[in-house]
C-alpha cells in the first residue's frame, strides 16, 4: 500500500537579501500523505505565512524540498521520468485561487477543456471530445450552451471556477489540491463551488486537499483539519471535533477569530489576546510562543510533539497536553489515517 | 447577555481620542436627526459599451451611532455608494441624481472646496486595501497631519503633532510609528494608520469600505474591535461595506443588502439573520456555512446579472424561486414592512 502522494519530513527555507542571510522556513519538518484506498477531504488552515500554499506547491512538484523527500506513488518527485510524470500530471490535478489568471484571454474558455483532452488522448473523436466537455460543465452545474465558445472575460468568477474544476474531473484524477478555490468568488456562488468539488470527492472518489485561510469553508467541505502557523502543524485531527472544542491556543484564538454568520454567536469572546513580540532564542521552540497568551518556559526550547489529546481524534502541539501520550511528527499521516478510517 | 451595542469598557472609554472635549453622552439621544441621509440617489458610468447604472434609486438614513451593514456581491454598487457619499466619483463615473445629506449638509450641490470641508470633518473613508492607499514615501506623521493642516491651518503644528500621536494611540499603535514609512508596517498595522488618518477629524460618519479583506482573521477581529471601539468613543455612524455576511453578523445593528445596484432589504441584523424577507437575502444567508450544518451546501443558482443588460421588472427575478407575474415588469418599491424593516419585494407588498 502505497500513498499516491507522501510528504515525508519535508522542509522548504526560502532564502532572500543578496547573500541569502534572510531565512524565512515556510515549512518545517511536514509530513502527510494521500492515499488512494481512503479518498478524504483534508483541509490545510492556516493564515498568510503559514506555508499551506508552499505544501500545495510541494505537493505538485513546483517546488523542490529543502529537505526530506516528495514522493509520487513512492517515487521522488524531483526524479520523475517522461512517463512517471505524464501519470502524475494526470492523476494529480489542482484548482487555484485566481479564476481569471488560469485562462489565456485569447482563447475562448473551450481551449482549458480541449489540451486535456488531446494531450492525454481522451477522446477518439470530435464529437467524443465534444461529449466529454459537456458532461464535464453539466457534472459542475453549467450549461454548456451557455460557456462553449465564450471568452474568459465573458463569464463570471464562479463560472470560470467552475470550469477549472470541470477539467479537473475530465482527467479523472485521484487527487485536487484546491488552493484558497473560492476565496476571489463571490459568497453566493461559494457555495456552489464547494458543493461540485465535494461531489468530485463523494461520486468519484477523489481525495481533495483543501488549503484555504477561511475555517468557515473548511469546517463545511473538509473531513479532518490540519491548522499550520509558520510552517509547523499546530493541531490535526477530526474536523468536528477540532471546530467545536480546539485544544491548542493558536486554534482557539483563530476559531474565536472567525466570524460566524450568526449574530448570536459573538466573536471574540474568549479571553485569549495574542501578544506580539519576538522569540527569544531563535526559532528553537513552538513557533506559536512568541504570540502565545498561555507561553510556558519549555515552550522556547523545544518544539513540542503532538499530543494525542483525544484518543484517536485529534492531536495538539502543545505542551499544555503533555500528560496525554505524545505522537513523533513524523507520524502525523498514520494518524490521519486512521481519523479517517474512523469516520 | 450579547447586546449588539455593548457599553465601553471604562479602561479604553478614557481613550485619547475623547480627551479634547468630553464625547457625548451616549444615552436618551433626542429625538433622532439622521445624520446621514440618502435619497434617491443613482450613479452612472459612460463606457463604450453603454451606460451603466451601478447605483440605481437607493434611499437609506443613518441615525447617530449606529454602525449599518451594506453587502452585495462584487459589481453589486456598494463601493460606487460609498465614494458618491464622499463625492469622490470620477469620470466615466457621474451622480445622475438624489440627495445626500450629511449631518445637515446637503453635500451634491456644494462646490469642491466646500466639499473639502465636509470630507474628513464630518464624513471619513477607510479606504480599501491599505496597503495601496498609504503614500510610500511619505511618513506615517506626514500623511495623517496632511488633512489636519489643509483642514486647520492657524492651529500651531506642535498641537497637530501631538493629536498625531493621540489619534495612532487610539488606534492602538506605538506612537513612534509616527516615523516610519509604511513599507516598515505590517498590513494590520498599515490599516489602522488609514483609521487614524479616518478619525482624525472626528467625523460623525464613518464609510469603511472592506476595510480587512486582506487581513487574517485574528488580526481582521482586533482590527473591526478598534474600529468599533471608535465609533463608541466618537459617537459616529458607521457604514460598513462588504460581501461578508460573517464579518456583517458580528459588527453591525443594521444590514442593507444590495444587488445590480439597488437596495433589495434594509432591517436590523438579528432579524434579518432569522427571517430574511427577499427571496435574494434569503438565499444568501442560507448558502452561509454555519456551525452544527457541516457539508450542506445550498448556493443560488444562476448568475448576477450584467449591468449593460439590467433585466426589467425586479432585477432577481431571472433567479429568483419565487418569480410571479409582474415581477419582469414592475420595478418593486422598497417599503416599509415593519418598524426599521424595508423590503423592495412584490411578495411583500401586500402586507402593507
Amino acid at each position: 500500500m502505497t500513498a499516491i502522494l507522501e510528504l515525508r519530513n519535508v522542509s522548504k527555507i526560502y532564502k532572500t537579501g543578496f547573500w541569502g542571510h534572510h531565512v524565512t522556513v515556510a515549512l518545517d519538518g511536514m509530513s502527510l500523505e494521500i492515499d488512494e484506498a481512503r479518498p478524504t477531504i483534508t483541509a490545510i488552515v492556516g493564515e498568510s505565512g503559514s506555508g499551506k500554499t508552499t505544501l500545495g506547491s510541494l505537493l505538485l512538484g513546483f517546488l523542490p524540498p529543502t529537505s526530506g523527500t516528495a514522493f509520487y506513488r513512492g517515487k521522488d518527485l524531483t526524479k520523475l521520468s517522461r512517463g512517471e510524470r505524464k501519470a502524475f500530471r494526470r492523476e494529480v490535478q489542482a484548482i487555484f485561487q485566481d479564476p481569471f489568471a488560469a485562462y489565456n484571454p485569447f482563447y475562448t474558455v473551450d481551449h482549458v477543456l480541449t489540451v486535456p483532452i488531446s494531450r492525454f488522448k481522451l477522446a477518439r473523436s470530435k464529437a467524443d471530445a465534444r461529449r466529454l466537455m459537456e458532461e464535464a460543465l453539466l457534472a459542475v452545474g453549467l450549461r454548456p450552451e451557455e460557456i462553449l465558445g465564450r471568452f474568459p472575460h465573458q463569464l463570471s468568477g464562479g463560472q470560470r471556477q467552475r470550469i477549472i474544476v470541470a477539467r479537473a474531473m475530465l482527467l479523472k484524477p485521484k487527487v485536487i489540491i484546491a488552493d484558497e478555490p473560492v476565496s476571489m468568488v463571490d459568497a453566493s456562488l461559494r457555495a456552489t463551488i464547494l458543493e461540485s468539488i465535494y461531489k468530485l470527492h463523494n461520486d468519484l472518489g477523489i481525495s481533495v486537499l483543501y488549503i484555504t485561510h477561511d475555517l468557515t469553508t473548511a469546517y463545511h467541505i473538509g473531513a479532518q483539519i490540519v491548522v499550520l502557523y509558520r510552517g509547523s502543524v499546530m493541531e490535526a485531527g477530526d474536523t468536528e471535533t477540532i471546530v467545536q472544542d480546539p485544544q491548542h491556543p493558536y486554534t482557539r484564538l483563530l476559531i474565536d477569530s472567525v466570524p460566524w454568520p450568526d449574530p448570536d454567536r459573538r466573536w471574540g469572546q474568549s479571553e485569549l489576546k495574542p501578544r506580539d513580540g519576538d522569540v527569544p532564542g531563535g526559532d528553537r521552540g513552538c513557533k506559536f510562543a512568541a504570540r502565545c497568551p498561555l507561553v510556558m518556559e519549555q515552550c522556547y526550547d523545544a518544539p513540542p510533539p503532538l499530543y494525542q489529546t483525544d484518543g484517536t481524534k485529534r492531536v495538539a502541539a502543545c505542551y499544555l497536553w503533555n500528560q496525554a501520550p505524545a505522537l513523533g511528527r513524523e507520524r502525523l499521516p498514520d494518524f490521519l489515517a486512521q481519523v479517517s478510517s474512523a469516520t | 447577555m450579547t447586546g449588539v451595542a455593548e457599553p465601553t469598557p471604562p479602561a479604553t472609554a478614557a481613550g485619547p481620542i475623547s480627551a479634547p472635549a468630553a464625547a457625548p453622552p451616549r444615552a436618551t439621544p433626542p429625538p433622532v436627526e439622521p445624520v446621514l441621509r440618502v435619497e434617491h440617489l443613482s450613479v452612472s458610468y459612460h463606457t463604450d459599451a453603454g451606460r451603466v447604472r451601478a447605483v440605481d434609486n437607493v434611499s437609506f438614513d443613518l441615525p447617530p451611532g449606529v454602525r449599518m451593514g451594506l453587502v452585495g456581491e462584487s459589481g453589486s454598487g456598494k463601493t460606487t455608494v460609498a465614494n458618491a457619499l464622499m463625492r469622490l466619483i470620477k469620470p466615466p463615473g457621474r451622480i445622475d441624481g438624489g440627495r445626500i445629506v450629511v449631518d445637515g449638509v446637503e453635500t451634491l450641490p456644494l462646490s469642491n472646496e466646500q466639499m473639502r470641508q465636509v470630507r474628513m470633518r464630518k464624513i471619513a473613508l477607510i479606504p480599501q486595501g491599505a496597503m495601496s492607499a498609504l503614500n510610500p514615501v511619505m511618513r506615517v506623521r506626514d500623511q495623517i497631519l496632511d488633512g489636519l493642516l489643509i483642514h486647520e491651518p492657524r492651529t500651531p503644528r506642535r498641537e497637530l503633532e501631538r493629536r498625531v500621536e493621540n489619534v495612532l494611540v487610539a488606534v492602538e499603535l506605538d506612537p513612534r510609528v509616527a516615523r516610519r514609512y509604511p513599507h516598515e508596517l505590517s498590513g494590520g498595522m498599515k490599516q489602522r494608520v488609514c483609521i487614524a488618518i479616518a478619525v482624525a477629524m472626528r467625523p460623525q460618519v464613518i464609510i469603511a469600505d472592506e476595510p480587512t479583506s486582506a487581513l487574517d482573521v485574528v488580526v481582521q477581529r482586533q482590527v473591526m474591535e478598534t474600529i468599533g471601539r471608535l465609533q463608541r468613543d466618537l459617537h459616529s455612524s458607521i457604514v460598513l461595506i462588504g460581501h461578508d455576511m460573517g464579518l456583517m453578523a458580528q459588527f453591525v445593528d443594521r444590514l442593507a443588502v444590495m444587488y445590480a445596484g439597488r437596495l433589495v432589504e434594509v432591517g436590523p441584523i438579528r432579524e434579518i439573520f432569522r427571517e430574511p424577507l427577499h427571496p435574494y437575502t434569503q438565499l444568501l444567508i442560507s448558502s452561509l456555512p454555519v456551525l452544527g450544518k457541516r457539508g450542506v451546501f445550498r448556493g443560488i443558482p444562476g448568475v448576477p446579472p450584467s449591468l449593460l443588460a439590467v433585466p426589467p421588472g425586479c432585477v432577481f427575478h431571472p433567479r429568483c424561486p419565487q418569480v410571479m407575474a409582474q415581477c419582469p415588469q414592475q420595478i418593486p418599491p422598497l417599503v416599509q414592512v415593519a418598524p426599521n424593516r424595508w423590503v423592495a419585494c412584490h411578495l411583500h407588498e401586500a402586507a402593507l
